[in-house]
C-alpha cells in the first residue's frame, strides 16, 4: 500500500501552485547551500574564530562569498517564511491568520533588508535604526 | 501520540518535518539579526559569538545541524516523490536509507563540533 504524506500539488495553477514549486526548487537550492554553509562554518573554521573581523577580513572579502551568501539569505527567506505559512495555514484561521500572516511578511521583509545591507556592505545608518 | 498514529513512518516523516522546519526558522530569524550586528555593532556581535563558542552554544549548534540534516534529507525525499511520483513506493525505505545518512554523517559532525568542550584550543 502507498501512503501519499506529501501536500498534493494545488490544482488550477495561480499563486498556490507557484508557491508549491518554489518551496521545493529553493528547497533544493538550500540542500547545496545551507548544508554546505553550515559545513564551512562548523568543520573548515570553528565558531570560535568567527568575530566580526573574520567576517569581513576573510569570509566576505570576496565577492563569490557575498553573493552566495546573498543567494542563500534570499532563498532561505522564501523557504522559510512559504513553509511557515503552510503552518500556519493548517492550525489557523480568519482574521487570527491574516493578522498573523501580516505579521510574518513584514519580519520576512524586515529581515531581507536587514541581511541584504549586512552582505552588500551598506553602512548602517542607512535604516537610521 | 506519534508512535501510535497509524500513519506509521509516513506520518513521523511528517511530523519531524514540520518540526524541524520551524526550528530552523527560529535560528535563521535570530542568525540574520546577529550577522545584520557585525556590520552594525561589532563589539556586540563578538559578545553574542561567545555564546556560539560556549559549550552549551556547540550543544544548541548540534541540534540545529540534526534539525537541518534531517530537513534536508526528508526533504529531498519529498521532492523526489513529487517530481517522480513512482519513487512514492520506495517513500518508506526512502525514510529509513535517510536515517542511515543522517547518523553516518551526524555522528563524526556531533563529534567535530563538540570536541572544544573536551580538548579546549
Amino acid at each position: 500500500m502507498t501512503q501519499r504524506m506529501n501536500r498534493p500539488r494545488p490544482q488550477g495553477g495561480g499563486l498556490e501552485l507557484a508557491a508549491w514549486y518554489l518551496v521545493r526548487l529553493s528547497g533544493l537550492g538550500l540542500f547545496v547551500l545551507a548544508l554546505a554553509h553550515f559545513s564551512i562554518l562548523h568543520f573548515l573554521f570553528d565558531p570560535s574564530q568567527e568575530t566580526s573581523n573574520f567576517i569581513f577580513g576573510q569570509r566576505w572579502n570576496d565577492l563569490v562569498w557575498r553573493v552566495l551568501d546573498w543567494a542563500l539569505l534570499m532563498l532561505v527567506i522564501m523557504h522559510s517564511f512559504l513553509g511557515v505559512r503552510t503552518v500556519v495555514g493548517d492550525y489557523v484561521k480568519g482574521g487570527a491568520r491574516t493578522a498573523l500572516m501580516s505579521g510574518l511578511y513584514l519580519l520576512a521583509l524586515l529581515l531581507f533588508a536587514l541581511g541584504t545591507m549586512v552582505v552588500v556592505g551598506l553602512p548602517s545608518q542607512v535604516l537610521a535604526l | 501520540m506519534l508512535l501510535r498514529y497509524r500513519g506509521r513512518e509516513g506520518m513521523l516523516a511528517w511530523a519531524f518535518h514540520r518540526i524541524s522546519g520551524l526550528a530552523i526558522w527560529l535560528f535563521v530569524v535570530i542568525h540574520i539579526i546577529d550577522i545584520y550586528l557585525a556590520g552594525d555593532d561589532p563589539k556586540a556581535y563578538d559578545t553574542i559569538l561567545q555564546v556560539y563558542a560556549s559549550a552549551p552554544g556547540r550543544i544548541g549548534e548540534v541540534l540545529l545541524g540534526a534539525a537541518l540534516l534531517y530537513h534536508a534529507l526528508n526533504g529531498l525525499r519529498i521532492v523526489i516523490m513529487d517530481f517522480w511520483p513512482r519513487m512514492t513506493h520506495y517513500h518508506r525505505q526512502m525514510w529509513w536509507a535517510s536515517w542511515v545518512i543522517f547518523v553516518g554523517l551526524g555522528l563524526p559532525a556531533a563529534f567535530i563540533i563538540l570536541k572544544p568542550i573536551f580538548v579546549p584550543g
